[in-house]
């Protein structure tokens, strides 16, 4: 029996995985502070990957391009990229080569990767998917806090709150083992959406706001407009570790109760008793803030986050015992992945790669010149967009990512992808953008190497591995590793030890902001619970800001923030709107989750969630197929109809691929601070469909995917979608 | 137009270019255009948010804001708010436009020339522009009643309207616990302002010449529904009840000879858009400013927004179309969106008084009633041969709540929804939008469902454990293998490990079982 974590959310339950007789892997839930021995559907057959035959077990070289993917040995893949990339770089310059990342990596592997983007390639052009996840409530966390680590308190605090407001978070179905925090707990739930979460809230006597896509900020400015009005506001606390309530007030001054009921649908009654709610817990048996995706993905979503943040702060709560304000972050290391320096603007720490002094420390440990490391890049999608283009990225190496179905208007992203001279892909199955790729790296999962991942509370965590890789699979590691050495590195630089790597992570963030000096395989197996900053010397820090802010002034900032609405909103044309998530049985691009026999039957297709009435008004029933238009794409999903979701807004996972791929709808406009996509808000249109498969009634998502060959058509045909219908 | 064309000579004769002089030089040598706005009120202040949305850096235009009063910009909506200590002065005070904004308090236009393109003001400064907005707002009518006006014309003694701050500091030294006051209209701001003084103690009367109160917005039913909750709340109301006279110290005599008393009567009859500068100027005007879809007056270069327009449709009243126009004439102004065009709303009214929950929109007075005959609107022209019109009205009189709609066709015309605060916000969306109404027409005014409106699964295999996705079925087949308590059932099927929220289900389900399964011995 090993024991170890989850392969998927933030949450990173602990697990243990043990042999069966049949020569598979069970895995059943562990004790950990975090899960409480609970595990969701998708925990408990994580361990079904491990002997998928879909499993990639040999490298993937395509001979030329529309020749399908022929297995290869690692040598000769190895070298056929560390050639092509020199050649590219030779020609074009270091930044004709892009590198893109993921939040679910290691510690270990996304400090290699912008090392490896930094240092072999020189490449400015190196960002990741988490862009896409959490990157505005960073962005709100830096500003009001002067330090983002998604909840600055363990996950455990929450269970004596009296109030939890959760806005745009559906935990009960992304991240169900955290509900057993909140179990106790007065819920208001912010969302569309009637999701199990707001199902909870009203079920025990709390209260579901179903505000239209795109109105959170006016409604956060409401609540904090009814607590004022309603003398919740906690002016001691704001008198002493705030700054700047006065103007980020006069904003909210704008959105009494009545008139945020006419922009966001809000009943204004229900304003005053979220804020009452809200407020008297506040003052007395403590209350939290908590925001997610869906409030957070949005072209506007670093303000919006920030008027969440400012409610938090005219109550009083962050900084203090049984209070506080946090993100819940999404990815399963979406904390750490955001902090070891694969991000654009990055270098490992959480420091600024703009900041001299930062490039001076970080050069030395890499033995450099700080004026040899390149400037801040692109942010995710505009790297994406820009792949190909006259002065984009020639080449693109692509880690722990699955753009094709993840990223915004991925139509779009796949005709770029297409039109790189050079698309590199290291994965562990073949998924819709590994299957695009000319060179694919088979790499270890999950359970098969070992590492260090930072939860959703800052707190790092031992990802034991359970078995060794099978044959011809190496780590992302070895990858970097071998590429390295092609581009003439010496091999010291990039060590294949995860524990070699941990080292250096600890020296190059040695009195950084997330400083993980402290953080040694030694203390994590022997249970130390290393909250960062974990120096080497002192404590670890599970709670933050409880003396002070991380401006010098050790104060907070209320930051003024207004109501802008969506860029996209409902026309003659495309009279609904279109707000994508996350369903129970699914993981991000589902590149993994739909590869899982139980979770792929129970939940094959895409559906979208509509309201029986606008079903009607569009010709469509219960399960029929519907077409889904927007001025970027279409997609096919089964009609679901709820009464409890708005007549004016549909909903539709994001988990699938093909025909059926809801990222081809949505918006790419981005936010000005944190370049986050507006993922949760586009116009469309609904009408019936024929089934995707001819007469298949029921598509096997599965079968799109194991084929590389779908893939073809977008390499081929420039802008043309996976088109199996 | 050439530079020169802004550059006026003020009366004392020095240069008083189109770009102001105590904005300094550097950043105002460009070529951005002047707009100057009229009015520092909800709709000018709203107009220079959203320039400066689309232009943050003053680019393409600079905007100069002259108003009247001293303070800062305030929300005006929630006046009401600052008699009962709901709010304190600065806590209505609007956010300060940042960018190339210029706010001149405290300053007074007193004349528009719209040949020579500048407005003087009231300290005889020229300013010229590149365009002028006009939001000069509302003023408070006084009707011509016996003792309410002093011989100078203003408010006599006792007597206030209720429109800015000034009014509302000089009410507020008025109100206390106790002291009879009247308020002499009986529309929405009297029935705000009634609630707020009752709320701050004072003993209120509400007079309206009209048969019933909010005439304009619901029909008579809800009036008198609405006149019953406020006898609760402890303000009568005297509907169909002409004003006298004023009786300073005393109160106002009614048209049958009934006096309310009355230390103080607070205006609330009506507001008239505040065109003197626009008239004066040869703008012309017929209740407003008139405007078209592009919110142009009829002098060239002369826009106008808010209370004191008349845009085809006719003005409301309410702060939701001056926003409206707001963005409108900025995309227009800054080049955003050149094609922008103010098409109307659809207003709908919110009372704002605590404890009441009134929401109305659309025509809600029957033909009867009003004698006259209602002429079908554009919007159904798109349903030609289908303009039925049928009504769906809800009493409940005896706990304060009543529902009408309106619908012709399938669109919603006119509600009216008295305590039905959770139903409103959709109601008011389909009226808003004019899509079509559900054909289960009462299903609009009942709460959303409290638990989940999923088609319900056979009763047998209903999931219990949403997380895992354990069933009835399930849990029972384990119970019968010898699964019996709660961590057995949680190891065979996985039931509870996700959030933890089915337990209380789960020990049910178990306990029921064993239950059953004791019974057959007998």
């Amino acid at each position: 029996m090993t024991t170890t974590h989850c392969p998927y959310c933030a949450l990173q339950c602990a697990m243990h995985v043990d042999p069966t007789p049949d020569g598979r892997w069970a895995v059943r839930p562990a004790e950990f502070p975090t899960n409480k021995g609970g595990l969701c559907r998708k925990g408990w057959t994580a361990g079904e990957l491990l002997t998928s035959q879909e499993r990639l077990t040999a490298p993937l070289v395509r001979p030329r391009r529309g020749a399908p993917l022929e297995p290869t040995d690692w040598d000769t893949a190895l070298e056929t990229v560390g050639t092509r990339l020199a050649d590219l770089q030779a020609q074009y310059g270091p930044n004709a080569v892009a590198v893109f990342g993921g939040g679910g990596l290691t510690n270990e592997k996304c400090y290699l990767l912008g090392k490896f983007a930094r240092l072999a390639l020189g490449t400015s052009r190196i960002d990741y998917n988490g862009r896409f996840c959490m990157s505005s409530a960073a962005a709100a966390g830096l500003r009001a806090f002067g330090l983002d680590r998604g909840l600055p308190f363990p996950v455990t605090d929450l269970a004596g709150a009296q109030t939890v407001l959760l806005a745009g978070a559906n935990p009960a179905e992304t991240m169900p083992p955290l509900m057993q925090h909140l179990n106790r707990s007065r819920l208001i739930v912010v969302d569309p959406r009637r999701t199990p979460t707001a199902e909870r809230a009203v079920a025990s006597g709390g209260l579901h706001l179903a505000p239209r896509p795109g109105t959170d900020t006016a409604l956060a400015l409401g609540l904090l407009h009814a607590a004022h009005a309603q003398r919740l506001v906690d002016r001691t606390y704001i008198a002493a570790r705030t700054t700047g309530f006065e103007q980020a007030w006069s904003h909210a001054a704008e959105w009494w109760p009545e008139q945020v009921e006419h922009v966001t649908g809000v009943p204004a009654d229900l304003v005053r008793e979220a804020a009452q709610a809200l407020g008297s817990a506040a003052a007395e048996g403590g209350a939290y803030v908590l925001t997610g995706r869906g409030t957070e993905q949005h072209a506007s979503g670093t303000d919006t986050a920030t008027a969440w943040i400012n409610l938090a702060l005219a109550l009083g709560l962050p900084g203090r015992e049984g209070r506080g304000y946090g993100c819940l972050t999404g990815q399963g290391n979406g904390q750490g992945g955001r902090e070891h320096g694969q991000k654009a603007d990055q270098l490992p720490g959480y420091r600024r790669i703009d900041d001299p002094e930062s490039r001076r420390i970080v050069s030395e440990v890499w033995g450099t010149d700080p004026d040899a490391l390149p400037p801040a890049g692109d942010s995710a999608y505009e790297l994406l967009a820009s792949l190909g283009e006259a002065d984009g990225p020639r080449a693109l190496l692509l880690f722990g990512s699955n753009p094709a179905v993840s990223a915004p208007h991925a139509s779009h992203v796949r005709e770029r992808l297409s039109a790189t001279e050079l698309l590199v892909v290291a994965d562990c199955v073949l998924s819709e953008t590994a299957g695009m790729a000319d060179v694919v790296f088979p790499v270890a999962q999950w359970a098969e190497e070992t590492g260090t991942m930072t939860n959703l509370e800052g707190r790092v965590l031992l990802r034991n591995q359970v078995a060794p890789p099978p044959d011809g699979v190496r780590t992302d590691l070895h990858v970097l590793a071998g590429l390295a050495h092609h581009l003439g590195q010496p091999t010291e630089r990039f060590p294949t030890d995860a524990d070699e790597v941990l080292a250096e992570l600890r020296a190059v963030t040695a009195g950084a902001p997330a400083d993980y000096s402290g953080v040694t395989r030694e203390r994590l197996e022997a249970g130390a619970s290393l909250h960062w900053p974990a120096p080497a010397e002192g404590t670890s820090h599970p709670r933050l800001f409880v003396e002070e802010f991380a401006h010098p002034d050790g104060r907070a900032r209320f930051v003024p923030v207004a109501h802008h609405p969506p860029s996209e909103t409902p026309d003659a044309q495309f009279p609904l709107v279109l707000t994508t998530g996350r369903a129970m049985g699914h993981y991000q691009s589902g590149a993994q989750t739909r590869r899982i026999e139980e979770l792929s039957r129970a939940e094959p297709d895409a559906y979208v969630e509509v309201h029986p009435d606008t079903a009607a008004t569009y010709g469509l029933l219960q399960d029929d197929w519907a077409r889904l238009v927007s001025r970027r794409g279409a997609m096919l999903a089964r009609v679901r109809t709820r009464t409890a979701i708005r007549r004016d807004t549909v909903f539709v996972p994001f988990h699938f691929g093909g025909a059926q791929t809801a990222n081809d709808l949505t918006n790419p406009a981005l936010d000005p601070t944190s370049r986050m996509p507006e993922f949760k808000t586009a116009a469309v249109r609904l009408g019936p469909a024929s089934p995707p498969n001819g007469d298949n009634p029921r598509p096997r998502q599965l079968d799109s995917v194991a084929d590389p060959s779908i893939c073809e058509q977008g390499r081929n045909h420039s802008g043309a979608r996976d088109d199996r219908r | 137009m050439s530079d020169d064309c802004r550059h006026v000579e003020s009366q004392d004769g020095h240069p008083a270019p189109g770009i102001l002089p105590r904005q300094g030089a550097g950043p105002e040598r460009t070529h951005a255009r002047r707009i100057v706005v009229v009015g520092n009120g909800m709709t000018g202040n709203r107009f220079a948010q959203e320039v400066v949305r689309r232009d943050p850096r003053g680019e393409r235009v600079r905007v100069v804001l002259v108003g009247a009063e001293p303070g800062p910009a305030y929300n005006r909506v929630l006046l009401p708010g600052l008699l009962d200590g709901t709010y304190t002065p600065g806590d209505l005070v609007l956010p300060e436009p940042a960018g190339a904004v210029v706010v001149r308090r405290g300053e007074t236009a007193v004349s528009l020339n719209p040949d020579a393109r500048f407005v003087t003001l009231d300290t005889g400064e020229r300013l010229g522009y590149d365009e002028l907005v006009l939001a000069t707002g509302a003023r408070a009518e006084l009707p011509p009643l016996a003792g309410l006006r002093a011989p100078s014309g203003g408010p006599g003694e006792g007597v206030s309207t209720l429109r800015d701050m000034a009014d509302c500091q000089r009410l507020r030294t008025w109100v206390h616990p106790g002291v009879p006051m009247v308020v002499l209209g009986g529309g929405v701001l009297g029935l705000e302002t009634a609630r707020a003084l009752a709320t701050a103690g004072a003993r209120v009367s509400v007079v309206e010449a009209a048969p019933w109160i909010m005439c304009r917005q619901i029909d008579s039913p809800a009036a008198d529904i609405l006149t019953r909750r406020y006898l609760d709340l402890g303000v009568r109301v005297y509907a169909d009840s002409p004003a006298a006279r004023w009786l300073p110290g005393t109160g106002l005599e009614l048209g049958d000879g009934r006096v309310l008393p009355g230390d103080a009567v607070v205006v609330t009859a009506g507001v008239r858009p505040d065109t003197e500068l626009a008239q004066n100027a040869g703008v012309a005007t017929d209740g407003g400013v008139l405007v078209d879809d592009r919110l142009a007056t009829s002098k060239a270069r002369v826009h106008a927004i808010g209370d004191c327009s008349w845009p085809p449709g006719g003005g409301t009243g309410l702060v939701q179309p001056g926003y409206r126009q707001a963005e409108v004439l900025a995309d227009l102004l800054t080049g955003a969106d050149p094609a922008a065009r103010y098409t109307g709303t659809r207003p709908v009214t919110r009372l704002k008084a605590a404890g009441i929950e009134l929401t109305a929109m659309g025509e809600n007075v029957a033909e009867e009633d009003t004698g006259t005959q209602a002429e079908p609107t554009t919007l159904h022209a798109a349903h030609p041969g289908d303009n039925r019109v049928e009504t769906v009205t809800v009493s409940d009189a005896a706990r304060g709540r009543y529902a009408k709609l309106t619908v012709c066709g399938d669109r919603l015309t006119g509600a009216v929804l008295l305590g039905f605060p959770r139903s409103a916000p959709e109601v008011a969306r389909l009226f808003e939008e004019e899509e079509s109404v559900p054909t289960d027409r009462l299903a609009l005014l009942q709460d959303p469902p409290t638990a989940s409106a999923a088609p319900a699964p056979e009763p047998f295999d209903a999931v219990v454990c949403r997380c895992n996705a354990v069933t009835r079925s399930d849990i029972e087949q384990a119970w019968f293998d010898g699964a019996r308590t709660h961590a057995a059932i949680a190891e065979t099927t996985r039931a509870t490990t996700g959030c933890g929220g089915c337990t209380r289900d789960i020990e049910t389900l178990l306990q029921g079982l064993a239950g059953q399964h004791r019974e057959p011995v007998s």
